[in-house]
């Protein structure tokens, strides 16, 4: 039984807008819910590559393809700096990706879509990323401070992130009559995942008054969707794209946006592992590890020996 | 051949080679044997389409015909592409990747410490800011040699096995013609028995140390200069210029 005490002086500190640091006294289920949603952010990170480095060898010019993978390499940083903050809560990478291997753990379900065509490559910058950002500008306020520190650094470069996506786009949509179809297409197809993968609507998934109290969640899924859809709509309209929601419009009254039913029997057959690129995606990062086994066993091997010398000399 | 064309010959030989080969690296991304290295693989592979892209652009110039970079990438083919046949071989396993790696940045290292005092601006300019690049990457594959030639038992014998596999094309990487003579005259491009004697020397410590033996193959391919590639090539132009050539003249 955890001390009253001490609990209510880590809410107290909380409260108070202090951030609570690795070594300081933490709740179990704080430890646990942070583990939880780290290592899953992480996850995402490195499954995220998958489907955009699909696109690198593809890439139309060398600018386009040179961004791509300077892209693709932060969201590979972006992953090793959330294991390595998940690892100040006392767990390792390994167990993590064990986790993750076996199914055990999850990432976001918006990467178990497939990407098609070139202007995929677009949507994912400025609808996936755009929503990440909105997530995580409020994750940066949390109160555990290596994951705060690390969304604040991660929001820099998601923002850039989602500007080359819309970039992406607007020229595709300024583009021959074969670009706009590629990108009113490619719009279609990742409006309703990004808008989902916001989290179940607020009546199917109540907040927890203690999460909100420890700033672990800071804001309802619905906020944040509500904001990122009063963002992304305005953008489509300037470069001429439609949004596939023929009951979308905007409310004068409230001054935002209104969406119509979004089907969250998809989504959490996605989550469920039914989506079109589940498989491929655990099977392509179960393979990596596999195949991975004996580089890391002969990097282990060579740094004993290394180390042997040292020791004899 | 003039001057003018032999530039143009010889930027295209330097540029694919650092297009081909940052292309083969690319397709690591997302499947690393761990985390460190795919950020490592796409920062050397985002090098690579760098200074590839500064070459093709200065060779797109040199040629005067009114194309740019990703004409010279996209639509030329397999026969019109200069890149040493080190660079297009399949990834393999990650052992044969860092062999392929070594042996080629090696070669990089040396080549490009000439290229810096290249009485050609452009040209000293792009080797002086890609050498620094390049050491790196040499620093990099050098210590996954170390690690694999004296990790495990399997780890060595997937080292010596790729080293064994790409030695054969080793040799064209000094390979020497009308366009290196011309260029070299002009003190433009450096004389390659230079920098084969230093990848030579380098090449051979590095290989002792690792405890890999140096391949005692006398089987050469060549073939690069002149656009003769390994059936390799086609696939992989296929792949990275369709989207390109599916929508002539669409800019992106």
């Amino acid at each position: 039984m955890e001390d009253q005490k001490q609990i209510e002086a880590f809410e107290t500190k909380i409260a108070s807008g202090v951030k609570i640091e690795p070594k300081d006294w933490m709740p179990e289920a704080y430890r646990k819910q942070l583990i939880r949603m780290m290592s899953q952010h992480a996850h995402s990170e490195i499954v995220g590559m998958l489907p955009e480095g699909n696109w690198i060898t593809r890439a139309p010019s060398l600018r386009r393809k040179a961004i791509l993978l300077a892209k693709v390499q932060d969201e590979a940083g972006h992953g090793l700096y959330l294991y390595s903050a998940t690892e100040t809560l006392g767990i390792d990478r390994t167990e993590l990706l064990e986790q993750l291997h076996s199914g055990k753990a999850k990432y976001s379900s918006i990467f178990n879509y497939p990407t098609l065509t070139w202007a995929d490559i677009g949507a994912i910058g400025w609808l996936v990323d755009g929503a990440a950002i909105m997530n995580q500008t409020a994750l940066a306020r949390g109160s555990y401070g290596p994951y705060s520190r690390a969304m604040v650094r991660i929001c820099k470069e998601e923002s850039f992130h989602n500007r080359q996506g819309y970039e992406i786009m607007m020229h595709l949509s300024q583009g021959t009559e074969e670009q706009k179809a590629m990108a009113q297409d490619a719009f279609n197809r990742w409006w309703w995942p990004s808008i989902m993968m916001l989290g179940p609507s607020d009546d199917q998934s109540p907040n927890s008054d203690q999460l909100m109290r420890w700033k672990v969640k800071m804001e309802s899924n619905d906020a944040i969707r509500q904001r990122f859809i009063d963002r992304t709509v305005p953008q489509a309209d300037f470069i001429g794209l439609k949004v596939p929601d023929k009951d979308m419009k905007f409310n004068e009254a409230t001054g935002h946006y209104e969406h119509g039913p979004i089907n969250w029997e998809e989504f959490f057959d996605v989550i469920k592992g039914n989506g079109p690129c589940n498989a491929k995606r655990l099977k392509d990062r179960k393979e990596a590890d596999i195949k991975g086994r004996w580089v890391r066993e002969a990097a282990m091997a060579y740094a004993n020996k290394r180390m042997k010398e040292k020791e004899v000399a | 051949m003039n001057l003018q064309e032999a530039k143009f010959e010889y930027l295209l030989r330097l540029g694919d080679s650092s297009l081909i080969i940052g292309h083969r690296l690319s397709e690591w991304c997302g499947h690393g044997p761990i985390l460190e290295e795919d950020i490592a693989l796409t920062n050397i592979a985002l090098d690579f389409v760098g200074n590839a892209t500064e070459l093709l652009n200065y060779a797109a110039q040199v040629e005067g015909k009114e194309r740019n970079e990703d004409d010279l990438a996209f639509m030329r083919d397999e026969r019109e592409y200069r890149n040493l046949l080190i660079t297009e071989q399949p990834n393999c396993d990650y052992a044969n990747t860092i062999a392929r790696q070594f042996l080629f940045d090696t070669y990089m290292f040396f080549l490009y410490e000439e290229l810096k005092s290249s009485q050609d601006k452009t040209i000293a300019a792009i080797a002086t800011k890609t050498h620094k690049e390049v050491t790196y990457h040499l620093r990099h594959t050098t210590e996954w040699m170390y690690r694999l030639g004296d990790g495990t038992a399997e780890s060595h014998e997937r080292l010596q096995n790729g080293i064994n596999d790409l030695w054969m094309f080793t040799s064209e990487m000094f390979d020497m013609d009308e366009v290196d003579t011309l260029l070299i005259k002009e003190g433009i491009a450096p004389d390659l028995n230079k920098v084969k004697a230093g990848w030579e020397k380098r090449v051979k410590e590095v290989l002792a140390e690792a405890t890999i033996e140096i391949p005692t193959t006398l089987f050469k391919q060549k073939g690069s200069r002149e656009g003769k590639h390994s059936e390799h090539l086609g696939f992989l132009l296929a792949e990275m210029q369709y989207v390109h050539r599916a929508h002539p003249g669409a800019k992106w």
